[in-house]
């Protein structure tokens, strides 16, 4: 057999794979969305870990501090008190965010403007936000400077956020391990579904496997159409998971943004990566082709011809 | 082309279908197997075209032996035999044209070699131009003719058929035996199993006669060709 014969042939088994799902397509398009959410919600999981990675990346990598001035301290003096934090080594930054300035924020996106009308005098304090350099982030580090700024008779409170931001990325593991048992599981029910889905087709066309086997067709011919179409019930699913995932993304961003806002950040939601799209396509085509395998593996070898 | 020796066959019901079957069909000849509804006709071209394997003796086609035959070498094993069925075995739902070009197909022939071939098949059973009817448009006589194309499209050395005229009126019936004749003009060997005493007497070919599992009349005797080689 010439390469281009064998080429022909498979292109032939693939054509008519493809013809078959067309003509069948309530029942193709069911089988494809089970597929499509079987693959999208590990994928699902996965983004959202991405996503509350990059949205929290300011504060989820480096800590911060925040530090609360009392209030009556004078802008002037606050301004001091910043510009020697920042002389300091071991600190990346330090923001002065003056009392006026935070209650512009505040009204600006908590909604409580009406409520802070109301109130004689601004509540907020002065607050230094800062942010030490990476090298100087261990818990150690951040205890000397907690008390570095405790120590100033101006301050009031030095809130520091490991305890929450360590808290935060052992819920982002846990999720992104659930991801992985769902991926297991889900794919294991995708190999399963495409493995029936092949069983079916094949007691279909058991006169057709007969007569083929008949005139001396070989278990690998009369098996190559059926692994074709679970290629493509996998690529189908892979492509719907992916419609399904951007739709999300597409729904959740508005609300997405605005929650940041809300927190004073840009953040806009990311759709699902290279990497993803390659594992959804990766799993989706392979699981398919696995469960058609093992699905025709089990059912062809029964069906002789019989006269 | 095809040697039993001793073959009995038993099917797993306990049915002894053939019992110390022996007979030799030369390469190139061509012979009738005949007798009784259930005298084993149909089993011994099971047993050629290996849809069954002897229980007992061995069956031998074109110097190979049957029983000891792994399942991978199966397919390629059936690819030297045309099979022709009663019942024709067509697929319903594809054309004639793919119907024929199946065997070809399966044997991976390049695409313009296949529609070559297809076209003269056709034409030796005279149903050009219906390559794209599909088996249900046509008469039972067309549809047989359409299992004879596919049995020859790739040309083996072998053709056997179960009761081809079954279901014809003597007149197609006729037809079609003259056209395995001709098949086997041209060299190819031939074993058509028949209850139809008529036709046979009509083509004057060798004669298997099988009753109750067992060879009542070999048939090479008669032949003239044999008789002078003795
Ligand atoms: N698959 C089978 N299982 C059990 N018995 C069978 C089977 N095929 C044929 N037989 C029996 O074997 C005997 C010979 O059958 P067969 O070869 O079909 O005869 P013929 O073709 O001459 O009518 C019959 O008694 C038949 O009932
Ligand atoms: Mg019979």
């Amino acid at each position: 057999m010439s390469l281009s014969v064998f080429g022909t042939r498979h292109v032939q088994a693939l054509l008519g794979s493809f013809g078959r799902l067309a003509r069948n397509p309530l029942a193709t398009a069911l089988t494809l969305l089970v597929i499509g959410l079987a693959l999208a919600l590990p994928a699902a999981l996965d983004l959202f870990v991405s996503n509350a990675q990059v949205a929290t990346g300011g504060f989820g990598q480096a800590v911060d501090m925040s530090v609360y001035l009392k209030t009556g301290v004078p802008l002037a003096q606050a301004r001091q008190l910043a510009a020697d934090a920042r002389a300091r080594p071991g600190i990346a930054r330090a923001t002065l965010i003056p009392a006026q300035e935070g209650l512009k924020e505040f009204r600006k996106y908590s909604g409580f403007g009406a409520a802070l009308d109301a109130l004689p005098s601004n509540p907020l304090p002065d607050v230094l936000h800062v942010v030490p350099r990476a090298s100087a982030s261990s818990a150690a580090d951040l205890e000397s400077l907690r008390r570095y700024f405790t120590a100033w008779p101006e301050v009031d409170v030095v809130q520091l956020d490991t305890q929450w931001v360590l808290r935060f990325n052992a819920i982002l593991a846990v999720l992104r391990r659930l991801a992985v048992i769902a991926a297991a599981l889900l794919g294991a029910g995708v190999l399963a579904v495409v493995g029936n889905t092949i069983r079916l087709e094949i007691l279909n066309r058991r006169a057709e496997i007969e007569v083929t086997k008949l005139v001396g067709g070989s278990n690998a011919f009369v098996r190559r159409p059926f692994l074709y179409t679970g290629l493509l019930y996998g690529v189908g699913g892979a492509v719907l998971a992916w419609v399904i995932l951007e739709a999300a993304v597409l729904i959740l961003d508005p609300s997405v943004i605005t929650l940041a806002q809300l927190y004073g950040s840009r953040f806009a939601l990311q759709g699902p990566s290279r990497q993803v799209l390659g594992a959804l396509f990766g799993g989706g085509m392979g699981l398919g082709w696995a469960g058609a395998w093992i699905s025709a593996h089990r059912h062809l070898r029964s069906i002789e011809p019989r006269a | 082309m095809i040697q039993f020796e001793r073959v009995s066959k038993r099917y797993p019901n306990g049915r002894e279908a053939l019992t110390h079957v022996s007979f030799h069909l030369a390469s190139g000849e061509m012979a009738f197997l005949t007798g009784r509804s259930g005298a084993g006709k149909s089993t011994v071209l099971k047993l050629v075209a290996l849809l069954e394997r002897p229980t007992r003796g061995t069956v031998t086609v074109n110097g190979k032996s049957t029983g000891s035959l792994k399942a991978r070498h199966i397919p390629a094993f059936r690819r030297q035999i045309g099979v022709v069925f009663q019942d024709h075995k067509l697929l319903v739902d594809r054309p004639v044209f793919d119907n024929v070009a199946l065997p070809l197909v399966v044997a991976g022939a390049p695409l313009k070699e296949v529609d070559k071939r297809v076209r003269a098949a056709l034409d030796q059973v005279g149903l050009l131009g219906k390559e794209r009817m599909l088996p249900a448009e046509l008469s039972v006589g067309e549809q047989q003719r359409v299992g004879i194309a596919r049995a020859v499209v790739s040309k083996p050395p072998l053709i056997i058929a179960d009761e081809p005229t079954g279901n014809l009126d003597p007149d197609l019936a006729l037809e079609v035996m003259r056209l395995f004749r001709r098949f086997s003009d041209v060299g190819v060997t031939v074993l058509v199993a028949t209850h139809d005493q008529h036709l046979v007497h009509e083509l004057a070919k060798r004669e298997i006669v099988l009753a109750s599992g067992e060879i009542q009349d070999d048939g090479a005797d008669s032949l003239p060709h044999v008789v002078a080689t003795r």
